[in-house]
């Protein structure tokens, strides 16, 4: 099957059935690279930022994100409190309009039985309904990422050291009276994700990067569902990677296990944490969690949603921003981390930088490839399911494309480039 | 006189890129989708919809870079079908950042040659109009949002003067 429709990038799927039995699954990106680590190479290190984050346009200003975190790293950086904010509302703006994405254009239509999205009936009150419902919080969010960041795409504002413009009253006003009005819409959006029909259950170990405080997208250590936590800096102890010779892209699993990373792990390890309103709002669907139903993690970023409106309109009622000069540092020769929660999960981000200002060399792990091997068990289990209850072939590249789709994931960040030493 | 009720048919193709003029539009689509769900009729974008069909256009976009021999010939053949063709973003129009390869140094390109190799891409990253005649060109990393829309404008008023937005 060419060409899986309605995710982020361009990818393939093959399958081999042998009596019944799924004997091989390839889940490839037919991407090309563009080797981005390659080009970090020799680089400034204020141009890190805005290089990778056109590895890929949806998650763009998670990488930019997780690049400046490397950078400030390498640099011994820390940034002021005030930026520290601006840069969850970066992400909370981030994770709404992404999310709606994904969930209003890409997964919705599955569930109305259409092909796409504008095929829903406006003449019908329901369908009217979520079709604005859909827009409306998609530009809440865009409206919120480009007053904080410049743009929702390759943001301009954030920077090594800071914020280069600031959020002004006006603005910071009609982004509250847009988040406020759709809260109710966000609410409907995670009963249309509770009641679904689509159910798969598979069980595995996930990961997440979480905040000591509030559930949020930046800051924190990573933490697995065996219990484990690991600081920033010690990624690479929690990702072994797997390469596959038939894909321009990479996997990775830990401890010989694929794991999952994305909403449903972050609401599985961490709901606790998210913003009391939130909590409050959804009891009952909060109690589904921790779940193995890897369609939850459409219901799971349905209540990220939430919790980002909640939570941008909690800080944005509640101070104020004052322009501030960027903190600068002298460069070094030393290795930078950065790891933020993108929509779609764990973004690590590394760069070893020189003392004369430039970058060596680089690293970038995407959450694509980390929920790579699930994705073909997930397949190959899905088609052996769907013989035995005598499905047709002809059906099951729709239920394969159901199933992809609740991944969410990003083919154009798993086909950036990873410098691959082949065995 | 009979009135022509056929929408605009649009197709929408990205190739090597980070697909953000195709982010960028969905948010355009927050503001535009009732009155651009009157006037076009999406025959192929797989950002939208599954059953996508291949076969006459208006107006087809195209966004990213040419990386590999299947995209020449795939660009060509929508060309084919096309009354109008519109490059969009920096990799259509500069092939940059997607042919960045290009100017790497010779030591760099000497290590990443076997990946080229393997996946048979194009020695060299290709423009939208190294390849086939473009009617217009939308620059920006993403696209300039401005731009796209005025081109949009003048292109429904071209094909399509009985379905142009009044004055």
């Amino acid at each position: 099957m060419e060409h899986v429709t309605k995710i982020e990038g361009d990818a393939s799927i093959s399958v081999k059935v042998e009596n019944d039995k799924v004997t091989d699954v390839k889940f490839q990106t037919v991407e090309y690279k563009r080797f981005f680590t390659e080009a970090m190479k020799g680089k400034s290190i204020m141009a890190i930022p805005a290089h990778l984050a056109r590895i890929c346009g949806t998650c763009s200003n998670a990488h930019i994100m997780a690049a400046i975190e490397a950078c400030e790293d390498a640099l011994g950086l820390t940034p002021t409190e005030q930026t520290d904010v601006l840069r969850a509302l970066t992400m909370h703006g981030l994770i709404i309009r992404d999310h709606a994405l994904h969930l209003y254009l890409f997964s919705l239509p599955d569930v109305y039985g259409k092909d796409a999205f504008l095929d829903l009936d406006e003449s019908i009150p329901e369908e009217h309904q979520i079709l604005h419902d859909g827009f409306d919080i998609k530009g809440s969010g865009n409206f919120l990422a480009t007053l904080i960041a410049g743009r929702s795409v390759h943001a301009q504002y954030p920077t090594v050291g800071g914020f280069l413009h600031f959020p002004d009253k006006a603005g910071i006003d009609e982004a509250v009276a847009k988040l406020t009005a759709v809260r109710p819409a966000a609410l409907r959006l995670i009963k249309i994700f509770q009641d679904q029909p689509f159910h798969f259950d598979r069980k595995t170990n996930y990961q997440a990067l979480v905040p000591d405080g509030n559930f949020g997208y930046i800051k924190g250590a990573i933490r697995t569902s065996r219990g484990e936590m690991f600081p920033e800096k010690e990624y690479r102890n929690l990702l072994e990677h797997v390469v596959l010779p038939y894909s321009q892209a990479s996997a990775y699993q830990y401890k010989g296990e694929g794991y999952f990373v994305g909403a449903l792990a972050r609401i599985n390890i961490a709901k606790d944490k998210l913003h009391p309103k939130t909590k409050a709002s959804i009891p009952d669907t909060l109690a589904l969690f921790p779940s193995t139903d890897v369609f939850h993690n459409n219901l799971a970023q349905a209540i990220e949603i939430l919790h980002s409106i909640d939570e941008a309109i909690d800080i944005l009622t509640t101070r104020t921003f004052m322009p501030e000069p960027l903190v600068k540092m002298a460069a070094r020769d030393a290795v930078g981390v950065g790891v933020v929660e993108a929509p779609r999960g764990t973004l690590y981000h590394k760069v070893v930088l020189g003392a004369d200002g430039k970058i060596k060399e680089g690293e970038v792990i995407v959450p694509t490839g980390q929920n790579q091997i699930n994705i073909e068990q997930d397949i190959g289990r899905l088609i052996e399911q769907k013989l035995a209850e005598g499905m047709e072939k002809e059906k099951m590249p729709a239920e394969m494309e159901k199933l992809i789709r609740a991944y969410d994931p990003c083919m154009s960040c798993a086909a950036h480039f990873l410098k691959v030493k082949w065995a | 006189m009979e009135q022509n009720t056929k929408k605009i048919a649009i197709g929408w193709f990205s190739f090597s890129c980070c697909e953000d003029s195709t982010i960028v539009f969905t948010e355009l689509l927050n503001d535009h989708w009732q009155e651009w769900k009157q006037l076009f009729d999406f025959r192929h974008a797989r950002v939208l919809k599954s059953y996508n069909i291949m076969d006459a256009f208006d107006i087809a976009f195209i966004e990213g870079a040419l990386a590999s021999p299947e995209h020449v010939e795939k660009l060509k053949d929508i060309r084919s079908r096309s009354k109008k063709l519109v490059a969009i973003g920096a990799c259509a129009v500069t092939g940059l950042p997607a042919g960045q390869r290009a100017n790497f140094t010779e030591g760099q390109k000497a290590e990443i040659q076997f990946l080229v190799d393997r996946f048979g891409a194009l020695p060299k990253v290709l423009t939208v109009k190294e390849v086939v005649p473009v009617d217009a060109e939308i620059p920006g990393c993403p696209m300039d949002t401005k731009k796209f829309l005025e081109a949009v404008t003048a292109l429904v008023a071209e094909l399509r003067p009985d379905l142009a937005p009044k004055a």
